[in-house]
């Protein structure tokens, strides 16, 4: 029990004391999860918006196929990527491995299937009635497309908080690829992991809390301009 | 209206400016090593040092022994610091690494309930195990192939037992700290290194229901080694910068800074560097 206590004194001098490690830290985890929200976002979104909105041969097995990605290991998603990005991979001569970039590949797979799958579902439970009075109305397919597009926005939205929270408290991934070097690749996620193997568990639970309050600020900004955007 | 589509346009500019990372240094080996050296505190203690006395920049990535050899022969890695000797020999044989030489050793020591209910203080290493085993005491094993893990199976081994089997013998998969956690929740025994042992007994402090029950013996010698992957097989290991790593290692001035090292008032590394 002492060392939840201890845990959350830690975090308090965590916070007021920043040191080089810490914020190196930090800066890996925000760096290596916008780098994967970027590609996840770009691809993923026009992806789900595609399944969600138009019909096409195929489109059942690929849901279908994403939605079981949806419980993608990840540790396997780190293995995966691992084969592509290693030296002898066919990736290898970009030297990706146990960089940022190489670990944000591995967790915009990761995202990638909640990004799609989730903004598939948003646009199918978009009130149909809209969609058959706008076509009444002699709306065109571009402008359909455009309402879909507009009406889920705060659900797509959402989206993006969902994958967010998966990828920042991801840890396998991180791990393999980034491989925890410290002032480079060690996220808070790989230092908790760090400080838990040192059997440092009151250090452990101060950099999760340190984490949590990271999470917690960018739900917070979310909030206030969803705000901001119905007002 | 817009307002939030203009936001998202500025989250992602945002995240943009986030991501253009430093670009890395020049001079820079990559090393793969096991988890005692980094959670010991070891490599951080050095690292100045070799910054300031090769001009290289030193990274690493702590891993158990088996993976760090893996992430080598895939040419991840430039150099090497482990403690497996066989594995390492035969990882050099195969053609994967070059210039093996000894750096430093530690030693293993056998831990178990303060009560010692297995009766086997004071026994020889094999005899140890043996009683663990037969009077069913329990015995907990990191079972991931690390360094400390190879050592186990090799005493086991040693002993002519195959604990496998034992429904008393537990595989935890997971690192020394974890390790003695379990073993000490379980009231069983456990093979550690003594660097992990100085650092859990500190933790613990007056409630450590584990205790060293074997010690010193000859066959818990833990050897560390440093070894630079095979230029030939891996065009992207520098050698000249390899062999400078491998040089400062054995060094006098490191061999000295390397016994120098104690965790809470204890000497944790002893250089035994060929001449």
């Amino acid at each position: 029990m002492d060392y939840l206590i201890n845990g959350f004194s830690n975090a308090f001098y965590l916070l007021t004391h920043m040191d080089a490690a810490t914020l190196s830290a930090i800066y890996a985890t925000i760096a290596s999860t916008c780098y994967a929200m970027a590609a996840a976002l770009l691809l993923g979104v026009p992806l789900g918006f595609l399944l969600g909105h138009c019909s096409f041969p195929g489109k059942r097995a690929f849901r279908l196929v994403s939605d079981t990605l949806l419980a993608f290991p990840t540790v396997l998603i780190g293995l995966l990527v691992y084969a592509f990005i290693t030296a002898r991979g066919p990736l290898g001569e970009y030297g990706l491995l146990f960089t940022l970039p190489g670990m944000a590949i591995g967790q915009a797979v990761l995202a990638l299937p909640i990004v799609i799958s989730w903004t598939a579902q948003a646009l199918e439970d978009l009130d149909p009635r809209c969609r058959e009075t706008l076509l009444t109305l002699g709306a065109n397919g571009r402008q359909l497309a455009l309402y879909a597009l507009w009406e889920c926005r705060y659900a797509v939205g959402m989206v993006c908080v969902t994958a967010f929270g998966r990828v920042i408290t991801e840890v396998g991934v991180a791990m393999m690829l980034g491989g925890n070097i410290r002032y480079s690749t060690r996220t808070m996620t790989t230092a908790i992991a760090l400080e838990t193997s040192k059997g440092d568990f009151a250090q452990g639970i101060a950099l999760g809390l340190v984490l949590l309050l990271m999470a917690f600020m960018v739900n917070l900004a979310l909030a206030f301009f969803k705000r901001r955007g119905r007002a | 209206m817009f307002r939030f589509s203009r936001f998202l346009l500025l989250a992602c500019a945002a995240g943009y400016m986030v991501c253009a990372a430093p670009v890395l240094a020049a001079d820079t080996l990559m090393m793969a090593t096991t988890t005692s050296t980094q959670d010991s505190g070891l490599l951080e203690y050095l690292e100045p040092a070799f910054k300031q006395e090769t001009g290289i920049e030193l990274k690493w990535v702590a891993v158990g022994t088996g993976k760090a050899l893996e992430i080598a022969k895939n040419c991840d890695a430039d150099v090497l610091l482990v403690h497996a000797p066989s594995a390492e020999l035969e990882f050099v044989k195969a053609g994967h690494g070059v210039d093996r030489r000894q750096v430093m050793y530690n030693d293993f020591v056998i831990v178990g309930p303060a009560a010692d209910p297995a009766g086997v203080k004071g026994q020889t290493t094999a005899g140890a195990l043996k009683r663990i085993l037969d009077t069913g005491a329990g015995f907990v094993s990191r079972g991931d192939q690390s360094g400390t893990h190879k050592a186990e199976q090799k005493l086991w081994q040693q002993s002519n037992i195959t604990p496998d089997k034992n429904p008393k013998y537990f595989s935890a998969g997971q690192g020394m700290i974890s390790t003695l956690n379990m073993a000490a929740e379980k009231q069983a025994y456990a093979l550690t290194d003594r660097g992990t042992w100085i650092t859990f007994a500190d933790k613990m402090g007056d409630k450590n229901p584990l205790a060293i029950v074997v010690e010193g013996d000859k066959a818990l010698f833990n050897q560390y080694s440093v070894i630079t992957v095979n230029p030939a097989q891996c065009p992207k290991v520098n050698p000249a910068l390899a062999k400078k790593f491998e040089d400062w290692w054995v060094a006098p001035a490191t061999q000295q800074k390397i016994a120098g090292y104690a965790l809470k008032g204890k000497q944790l590394f002893f250089p035994n560097a060929d001449k």
